[in-house]
């Protein structure tokens, strides 16, 4: 492969100068920072008792997988990393590491979380953590990527499940609460991504991707935005409406979506591309604020109840 | 590759420059914190599932 052909030595051996730095930007750490914030939360919603030391490794479980399915994201799209400046300095397209390396990496971190879900809770939240990395690295990048505008929509159920499988991890099943989750991260997805997507859409395009903003265009796709910001913005109210977190919960929901539904809009009327190109780095930065946002008070307010229940006991 | 190339190159030995040598010795040592750490790990996993008492058994 010509990214690593200065390294390479006659025979076909080559030295790695790859750091661990390299290995651990593989696993993509951002996502995996909000993979651990949302299953965290997915894990505090429910009532049940949870031994610490079993819920700490069932969270590093959750998140080493999530990490695994992101070296296999990397290691399947270096060709489209490679064109796209946000990628470009990833560690496959920049050379440092080897698309093999990267393979065998993301496997055997896969099959290390699976199997440690598996002996440290249940065999069904393993099994939905396969299934997470199985849809991700096959169904969304192998597929549903290089394939269709709504490759993210479908795509977006794996990025949702860390909740449901921390929920199987400390209850043995799929609770209601874990769901509801699953649900607020499913629809957040679409406006998330495709305000990235606008700003980057004639990356995408050259990289061939058929993002929703290139392949139906931005007008298209802006009012897709809109549509899944007014059904995410009474969701994320849901989980005090059902009494799975508290009033001071549901009015921070309330609050912060209606702030995210006001820059959907914004997006929505832009006059021209400059304008909606703007406001949709606005959205793509509020979008991640709003759901730290909700997953971190619904972390908060369970962990000071679970202090407070503590101290009494 | 035939069999004096390899003993040839075996001879001349490959030479890391700096930057490999530190880099391999970096992976070395994550490796071995990573293994430490499994270590950890599955024993905290067995004392869990098992209980504390695990060791305590007629012999």
């Amino acid at each position: 492969m010509s990214l690593v052909s200065g390294e390479q030595i006659d025979g076909g051996l080559r030295i790695s100068s790859a750091s661990p730095r390299d290995y651990f930007a593989l696993l993509k750490p951002r996502v995996m920072s909000l993979v651990v914030l949302t299953a965290l939360a997915g894990m505090m919603i429910e009532p049940t008792h949870v031994n610490p030391v079993a819920g700490f490794i069932s969270l590093l479980s959750i998140a080493v997988g999530a990490g695994a399915s992101g070296a296999l994201n990397m290691w399947y799209d270096a060709d489209i990393d490679a064109v796209m400046s946000r990628t470009s300095t990833r560690p496959i397209p920049s050379g440092r590491i080897l698309p093999g390396e990267a393979l065998g990496f993301g496997l055997v971190l896969s099959a290390f979380s699976v199997l440690t879900l598996g002996l440290v809770s249940n065999w069904l939240a393993a099994g939905l953590l396969a299934f997470t990395i199985f849809f991700y690295a096959v169904i969304y990048t192998m597929w549903l990527k290089r394939w269709t505008p709504q490759n993210i929509v479908i795509g977006g159920a794996a990025g949702a499940l860390p909740p449901v499988v921390a929920c199987a991890a400390i209850t043995g099943s799929v609770s209601l609460a874990s769901l509801v989750l699953f649900a607020i991260i499913f629809v957040w997805t679409p406006p998330h991504f495709w305000a990235l997507a606008i700003a980057k859409a004639s990356e995408y395009g050259r990289a061939g991707v058929p993002m929703m903003p290139n392949a139906k265009g931005e007008k298209r796709t802006r009012l897709e935005m809109l549509i899944y910001t007014i059904l995410l913005a009474p969701l994320g109210v849901v989980p005090a409406l059902l009494g799975q977190a508290s009033i001071a919960y549901g009015v921070i929901a309330a609050l912060s979506g209606l702030f995210m539904l006001n820059l959907a809009i914004k997006v929505w009327r832009a006059p021209d591309a400059q304008a909606a190109d703007r406001d949709c780095k606005k959205l793509f930065g509020y979008s991640i604020l709003y759901l730290f946002l909700l997953f971190g008070v619904i972390v908060i307010e369970n962990t000071i109840v679970t202090v407070l229940r503590v101290m009494g006991s | 590759m035939n069999m004096n190339t390899v003993t040839e190159q075996n001879n001349d030995g490959i030479k890391l420059t700096p930057e490999q040598a530190k880099a391999r010795r970096a992976r070395n040592i994550a490796l071995g914190l990573c293994i430490a750490g499994l270590c950890v790990l599955f024993f905290a996993v067995t004392i869990v599932r098992l209980g504390g008492t695990v060791l305590q058994r007629p012999m």
